[in-house]
């Protein structure tokens, strides 16, 4: 009997028949995550609904070596839950219910599927709020963010997904259930709290998490400068934060970036700008208003050819709304596009959008970039046809190009959105082979066999040595006068 | 501030000891040898390893050796209205930033400030095979790789010796003050809920005599505004009593009983074991209590808390709160990874490895 076999079996024994799907027509919206450039039909789905249905999974996967990639809603950028061809993939979307809100203790217990929106819908009424808001939080699953470790527009000021949970149970591949965390602020032991968030599926699968709510802050506010440089909007920044001012929110678009966003959601961005800052500032109305006054100042000071704030909670609705919908935005402009999610200090900004916009002449395709400016998190969208022949292959090579360069100015080649599978190669670029032995350890220490999401995150050196050979970068810098960390 | 790059002797120390085997006792300020146990292995001296590598305000961020005074790194971001969000205790004034990172222990603005942890932001480290390995960077967003920089805090040096550590730093709030109110510890628990639950800039609470204490810090107007609307007598001197409770030189501390540190959950009603102090909006209480260590620890495990013997530990009961079966093996498996010869400070954090 085949190993697939063999496991279905077993697995009817743990599961309603509609929960395993093995058909290909079944297989397929499966087959990608929200990196569709890489698609594979899994051997089968799962769809559990308990845990102890999770663990007799996963004990069936482990005892047979199969492996099993876990998924929540599908929306990552990097191919993080891109299935595996002999392999399960274990679907936690109907893990989607809140368990517990606790507004005294300011936590709320969820399952891993259910949405990032939907926990902050959820806290509304008591006056709190989840922070982290990746642009795709009407979708996302939050076992998915804690499992990339999510970020957003608000987490200069407010954190990382690291920073707002409290707590998560885990199955391991043996199929253990495990509490990580306590009810407190910390826990005895290793900080395995941390190294499980952005973990990308690698070391145990995620079935509950307590996340940290916050009240909602009385005000917000939110201003909106225009530039004719893409350099003043840099310096302008970093000004905000040397005055002492941590905004909630600082983004920055450019050009093409703008100009997709006003076409698609009429935000009413300046279209002769060069660049546009959001800067959202909150609290009480009292900080609120004198930062606002400060900030404004700043802006102007640094050759802002308009500063606006929004005149009501419409308006500054609609003023995120423009950057939240950049990216499909840019797919309105473009048959495909590609983003990345390299992330530099604040100060090489200018220097590294000038590469940016060097390589995207050499490569004759076009980019709109879209930045945490606050945190250095830089998203160009690379605009492409994946129907021109050769298109995608240029594309990828582009885009390593800029994560390479981000690696060089003492970056990272991933901010939010994670390894994966996109960014593998890279993981050569930013890592040497002592440190990325260190890595496998790490995940021989929870996942010996290998089994879970095998192939993603971090790459076999034998890989990197093949990588290695089509792009020289260690001995060979090639931006000499960069001053480096 | 003296700056002195020692890494490729530490390296060759460690090079040696794992050869052959040798634990190695890692030490740098000295200034916490209360919370560890004392150690049968060589030292590894790290006090000498000192120096702010790199600081750039406009970018949020401190890089600096494990050696380096944590006085030296906070009169650095001082000087550009910069601080530690974590307030740290140093409990002596050879405090350094290794010791900070690798004990994660943070001071009164824990719940709003974040953890020593969350504020790590790179690291590099020798790992027991003596190999120098770079985790993390200077950015705020990073998720290249498992977060290993963030696994070291805490870990008290038993996955790695700490070379030297990016860390976040934050601007200093313009203004501080301090309000009081008078309430018996179950109450102020439930006041101090209810304040947490608005958007007050609240950046330190404590509990003890019948006296709830709360800090606010943030913008001059902004944070008289608040103490009008959360009311209480100001305190004078303020600054003096939070450090005595970050130093843990208030009276409460003067106790020479074993002391105890209980993190759980923050609205847990008091719990009666024996005089406490409260900080942390009550999810960090400090206890001395006649309460025997084994039934202390069983009632941690229900509250999903952990019980630390913080001073004054006796040598018959673990410093920290057992782990689950699960949770030991993964720790053992880790330590593997990271030390497979157990010469990094064995035995430090749990007797099992």
């Amino acid at each position: 009997m085949t190993k697939k076999n063999q496991l279905l079996q077993k697995l009817h024994d743990c599961l309603p028949p509609s929960a395993i799907l093995t058909e290909t027509e079944e297989l397929h919206p499966y087959e990608c995550d929200g990196l569709s450039a890489y698609q594979h039909l899994p051997m089968l789905v799962v769809l559990p609904e308990t845990i102890k249905q999770v663990q007799s999974i996963l004990r069936h996967c482990h005892a047979l070596e199969i492996p099993v990639v876990a998924r929540g809603t599908g929306t990552g950028l990097s191919g993080g839950a891109l299935p595996h061809e002999e392999g399960v993939l274990l679907v936690l979307a109907k893990f989607n219910q809140i368990l517990e809100i606790d507004p005294e203790q300011r936590t709320a217990r969820v399952q891993p599927g259910v949405r990032n929106l939907a926990i902050t819908q959820a806290a509304d009424h008591h006056g709190l709020y989840y922070a982290p808001d990746p642009s795709s939080q009407i979708a996302c699953s939050i076992g998915g963010n804690v499992a990339e470790n999510a970020g957003g527009v608000h987490c200069l000021k407010y954190g990382l997904t690291v920073h707002n949970i409290q707590q998560i149970k885990v199955v391991s591949i043996e199929g253990e259930l495990l509490t990580i965390g306590g009810s407190g602020l910390d826990d005895a032991g290793f900080d395995l709290l941390a190294l499980m968030t952005g973990s990308e599926g690698m070391l145990a699968v995620i079935v509950e998490v307590v996340v940290k709510l916050l009240p909602k802050p009385d005000n917000a506010q939110v201003l909106l400068a225009a530039f004719d440089d893409i350099e003043k909007a840099g310096a302008a920044v970093g000004a905000i934060i040397a005055e002492g001012i941590i905004p909630a929110g600082l983004e920055m678009m450019d050009e093409l970036a703008i100009q997709a966003s006003e076409d698609f959601v009429h935000a009413g961005y300046p279209l002769d700008a060069v660049a546009i800052l959001l800067c959202e500032l909150d609290g009480s109305a009292i900080e609120v208003e004198s930062q606002i006054h400060t900030v404004e100042q700043i802006l102007n000071h640094h050759g802002a050819t308009e500063v606006r704030s929004a005149s009501d909670e419409a308006e500054r609705l609609r003023f995120w709304q423009g950057r939240k919908s950049a990216f499909p935005a840019v797919g309105r402009i473009s048959p495909d596009y590609y983003c990345m999610d390299g992330t530099i200090p604040r100060k090489h900004l200018p220097t590294v959008l000038g590469r940016i916009s060097e390589l995207s002449k050499q490569y004759g395709l076009r980019v709109a970039n879209v930045f945490h400016a606050g945190d250095g998190n830089l998203h160009p969208l690379i605009l492409y046809d994946a129907n021109q022949e050769g298109e995608l292959e240029r594309t990828e090579e582009f885009g390593g190009k800029i994560l390479e360069l981000c690696v060089e100015v003492g970056g990272t080649i991933t901010g939010e959105h994670g390894v994966g599978m996109e960014k593998i190669g890279q993981m050569c670029v930013q890592f040497d082979s002592v440190e990325l032995t260190q890595f496998h350890a790490v995940k021989a220490a929870f996942d010996d066999k290998g089994l879970l999401n095998p192939g993603k995150a971090v790459p076999t050196l034998h890989r990197c040595a093949e990588f290695g050979a089509m792009h020289v970068h260690h001995g060979e810098l090639p931006f000499p006068e960069l001053p480096r960390f | 501030m003296s700056t002195d790059d020692q890494s490729k002797a530490l390296q060759a120390q460690v090079e040696a000891a794992f050869k052959q085997a040798q634990p190695l006792s890692i030490q740098a300020g000295n200034s916490k040898q209360f919370y560890v146990r004392p150690s049968e292995g060589e030292l590894l001296d790290l006090s000498g390893h000192q120096g702010i590598i790199s600081y750039e305000p406009t970018e949020l961020v401190i890089r600096a050796r494990a050696g380096t005074k944590l006085s030296d790194i906070e009169q650095t971001l001082a000087a550009e209205h910069q601080m530690l969000s974590f307030e740290p205790p140093y409990f002596a004034d050879s405090a350094t930033l290794g010791g900070t990172v690798a004990c994660n222990l943070s001071g009164p603005r824990r719940p709003y400030g974040g953890a020593v942890r969350d504020h790590v932001l790179g690291c590099q480290i020798i790992n027991g095979k003596a190999e120098v390995l770079n985790f993390g960077g200077e950015v705020m967003k990073n998720v290249a790789g498992y977060d290993v920089s963030r696994l070291m805090a805490g870990a008290l040096g038993t996955l790695g010796v700490l070379l030297d550590v990016a860390i976040k730093v934050v601007p200093k709030p313009e203004a501080e003050i301090t309000l009081v109110q008078a309430h018996k510890p179950a109450e102020a628990l439930k006041t101090l809920h209810k304040i947490n639950q608005r958007p007050y800039p609240l950046s330190a609470s404590c509990i003890h005599e019948d006296k709830l204490y709360i800090r606010l810090s943030g913008g001059d107007k902004a944070i008289h505004a608040a103490a009008a609307q959360i009311g209480g007598d100001k305190l004078d001197n303020d600054m003096v009593f939070w450090h005595s409770l970050k130093e843990q030189r208030h009276d409460f501390f003067q106790n020479k009983q074993a002391l105890w540190r209980l993190s759980l959950a923050s609205k847990t009603p008091p719990l009666d074991l024996g005089d406490t102090l409260y900080e942390w909006g009550g999810a960090q209480r400090w206890l001395y209590t006649d309460t025997p260590a084994q039934h202390l620890r069983e009632t941690m495990d229900e509250l999903e808390g952990h019980a630390t013997l913080f001073r004054h530990a006796p040598d018959n009961i673990p410093m920290f709160q057992p782990l689950a079966d699960g949770l030991l093996h993964w720790h053992k498996q880790l330590k593997h990874a990271f030390d497979p010869k157990q010469i990094l400070n064995p035995k430090r954090l749990y007797p099992e490895f």
